[in-house]
C-alpha cells in the first residue's frame, strides 16, 4: 500500500521542493499547524495590485506527503486569486477524496483516497496559503 | 514459573489478524496495548451475566454488578502493592485522573506557588497544570532533560523550593523509555513539603509495583495501556491524601445527603466516582491486573529487554537513524524512539505499516520534549511482553526499506 502511496512522482515532488524558501518583502504570511502529528507550513506570498499572487514561497515542517502537496500546490498557484487558490483546493479534495482525478502533478495523490489518516497532511499547505490570502 | 512467548500469543486473539495479508507486528503498546482472552471473557461475563448498575439496586443482577465493580478494585489495589481498597479510584482514564488531582490540589493553592513538571512529559501531564498555574497565579517549573532522554534530577535542587506545591512527573517516558530517579524526587519534595504525582501509564504495563514504598502521594494509571479496556483509569492517592482533596465532579453516589442548602460528601474513593461508573471497563482492568499479576515478570524483564537489545543491535546498520533516548538498557523500559535522516516519522510509520509493523510515529503528545531535541517527531516501537523477536526483525526490514525509499 506504502509503495502506492508513495510512488515515484511523489517522492520527486517532496525533493523537489518547489517554491520552498523565503520572500524578500511578502504582503502576508499564513502559517498552519497539524496539532495531532505536529506539521507546520509557512507560506510567504507577494499579491499584485490585481490580487492575484504574484510570487510564493514556502517552508515546510512535514512529512513526505505535505512536501509533495506544498511543490504541486507552488506550481500552480502564482498568478491565481483567492479564488483561484480555492479552486485548486476543490481539485486536490475530490483528487484526495476520489471523487476527481485533478491535473497534472495533483493526480499523483489519488492513492490518499483510501488514506483517510494522511489527507490532513496534503491539506495543510492549502491551509496555510488560505490563511495568508485572508490577510 | 516460567515463560513461553508463543504461549503467552496465544492468549491474544487479536495477534492473529493480518495486516495487508502479512501477520501483524504490533510495537505501539505505549499507545495502546492489547487485550488477552481473560480481560475479554472477564467483560463478557459482566454483560451477559451481571449487566447492571452497581452500588442502587437490591436484586441479584445489581448485586452481582457491585460485587464485580468492587472486586476489580481489590484487583487493582493488589496489583499496585497491596494497598487500602479505599485509596483505588476508578476514573476514564489517567488524563482524568490527572485532571482530578490538579483540580484538588488547586483548592490551596495560591499565587506564587509552583508546580514542577519535566519537558519530557505527556501533555497530560503539562495541560492540567498549566490550566490550574493560570488559574491560581501559580508558575509552572520545568525539570529538564539530559541528552539521553531522561529527566535531569540533579536540577532539583534549584527547581525545588519551599514555594514548591507539586511535582508531577512520568514514572517512564513515553517516548524515551527512561525510568525516572523515584528517589531523588521523592527525597527533594519531602524536604520541602510538596506533594508527588507519578504518571504511570508507561510503566503500570510491565508489572505489578508497590506504590506506596516508592513514597508518593498520587500514582495514575491508564487501562488501555496495561492490557485492560479503554474508558477506565486509576487513581491511587494515600488515604491522608485522598482525604484532603475536594470532589472534582458532582453528580450520584458521591455523595453522603443532598438537602435543598446543604449537601455533604461521600469519602474516598466514592467521593470521586459521580454518577454511573464504567462498570464493565473497570471489570476488564481488574481481570487484566490479575492477570499481569499472575506473570513471572523477572523472565518478561528479560524478555523485554532481550528485544530492546535486539532492536539497537540493528539500528546502526540503518544509514541515518538515531536515537531519542537512553544508548543500553539501563535504567529504561522497552519504549525505543528514533528518527531517520531523509525520512519524516509518519512517513518511516506508514511504511512500516505496509510491512504490517504497527508503531506511533508524531510528537507522542510530548511537544515540549521534541523542541528540547529540535525535531518534529520520532517514530517509537513499543514493545509488550507478547511481542517476539520476529516483530523487531519486521521493524528493522521496514526501516530499511523507509531509508532506501527516500534515498
Amino acid at each position: 500500500m506504502s509503495q502506492a502511496l508513495y510512488q515515484d512522482r511523489i517522492v520527486a515532488l517532496a525533493k523537489a521542493k518547489l517554491g520552498a524558501g523565503k520572500l524578500a518583502n511578502p504582503t502576508a504570511i499564513g502559517e498552519r499547524d497539524n496539532p495531532l502529528c505536529g506539521d507546520r507550513v509557512r507560506m510567504e506570498i507577494a499579491l499584485g495590485p490585481d490580487g492575484r499572487i504574484a510570487e510564493l514561497a514556502h517552508k515546510v515542517r512535514g512529512c513526505a506527503l505535505c512536501e509533495a502537496s506544498a511543490s504541486a500546490l507552488s506550481a500552480r498557484a502564482v498568478g491565481r486569486d483567492a479564488a483561484g487558490i480555492a479552486t485548486l483546493r476543490a481539485e486536490m479534495d475530490g483528487v484526495i477524496t476520489g471523487t476527481s482525478d485533478g491535473e497534472g502533478d495533483f493526480a499523483a495523490f489519488a492513492p490518499l483516497r483510501d488514506h483517510k489518516s494522511r489527507r490532513d497532511c496534503v491539506t495543510l499547505p492549502f491551509e496555510a496559503l488560505r490563511a495568508a490570502l485572508a490577510g | 514459573m516460567s515463560f513461553d512467548v508463543a504461549a503467552l500469543r496465544g492468549q491474544f486473539p487479536i495477534l492473529g489478524t493480518l495486516v495487508h495479508g502479512l501477520p501483524l507486528h504490533y510495537l505501539d503498546n505505549g499507545a495502546s496495548a492489547q487485550t488477552p482472552r481473560a480481560v475479554i471473557d472477564a467483560v463478557v461475563s459482566y454483560e451477559t451475566t451481571a449487566r447492571a448498575n452497581a452500588h442502587r439496586g437490591v436484586h441479584a443482577l445489581a448485586e452481582a454488578a457491585t460485587d464485580l465493580y468492587e472486586g476489580a478494585r481489590a484487583d487493582v489495589a493488589a496489583f499496585l502493592g497491596g494497598v487500602p481498597v479505599e485509596e483505588i479510584v476508578f476514573t476514564g482514564g489517567c488524563t482524568a485522573a490527572i485532571n482530578l488531582v490538579a483540580h484538588g490540589l488547586g483548592a490551596s493553592l495560591k499565587a506564587g506557588d509552583e508546580i514542577v513538571v519535566s519537558e519530557l512529559e505527556h501533555h497530560s501531564n503539562i495541560v492540567p497544570w498549566h490550566m490550574l498555574a493560570e488559574r491560581a497565579g501559580a508558575t509552572l517549573r520545568w525539570l529538564p532533560v539530559t541528552d539521553d532522554g531522561r529527566i535531569d534530577v540533579t536540577a532539583l535542587g534549584t527547581m525545588v523550593s519551599a514555594r514548591t506545591r507539586v511535582i508531577a512527573l512520568a514514572h517512564v517516558s513515553n517516548v524515551t523509555g527512561a525510568v525516572l530517579d523515584v528517589a531523588a524526587v521523592v527525597a527533594a519534595a519531602k524536604a520541602v513539603g510538596a506533594k508527588v504525582l507519578l504518571d504511570g501509564a508507561q510503566r503500570a504495563p510491565h508489572g505489578p509495583l508497590d506504590v506506596a514504598a516508592l513514597g508518593v502521594d498520587f500514582y495514575v494509571l491508564a487501562g488501555h495501556k496495561a492490557y485492560g479496556p479503554n474508558g477506565i483509569g486509576i487513581l491511587w492517592g494515600r488515604a491522608t491524601e485522598l482525604d484532603r482533596l475536594p470532589p472534582f465532579m458532582g453528580g450520584g453516589s458521591m455523595i453522603g445527603r443532598v438537602e435543598k442548602g446543604r449537601i455533604t460528601y461521600a469519602p474516598s474513593p466514592r467521593r470521586f466516582e459521580a454518577g454511573t461508573p464504567p462498570i464493565g471497563p473497570a471489570v476488564g482492568l481488574g481481570a487484566a491486573c490479575r492477570w499481569m499479576s499472575g506473570l513471572d515478570w523477572d523472565a518478561i524483564h528479560d524478555h523485554e529487554m532481550g528485544l530492546v537489545q535486539r532492536l539497537l543491535d540493528g539500528l546502526p546498520d540503518i544509514p541515518g537513524c538515531r536515537l531519542v533516548g537512553p544508548a543500553g538498557l539501563q535504567g529504561r523500559f522497552p519504549v525505543v524512539s528514533l528518527t531517520l535522516d531523509s525520512v519524516h516519522p509518519h512517513d518511516t510509520a506508514q511504511i512500516l505499516d505496509s510491512f504490517g509493523v504497527a508503531v506511533r510515529a508524531g510528537h507522542h503528545c510530548a511537544q515540549p520534549l521534541m523542541d528540547r531535541f529540535d525535531i518534529a517527531g520520532t517514530t517509537r516501537i513499543s514493545l509488550a511482553p507478547y511481542n517476539d523477536s520476529g516483530d523487531i526483525d519486521a521493524a528493522l526490514l521496514g526501516l530499511r526499506e523507509a531509508v532506501r525509499r527516500f534515498a
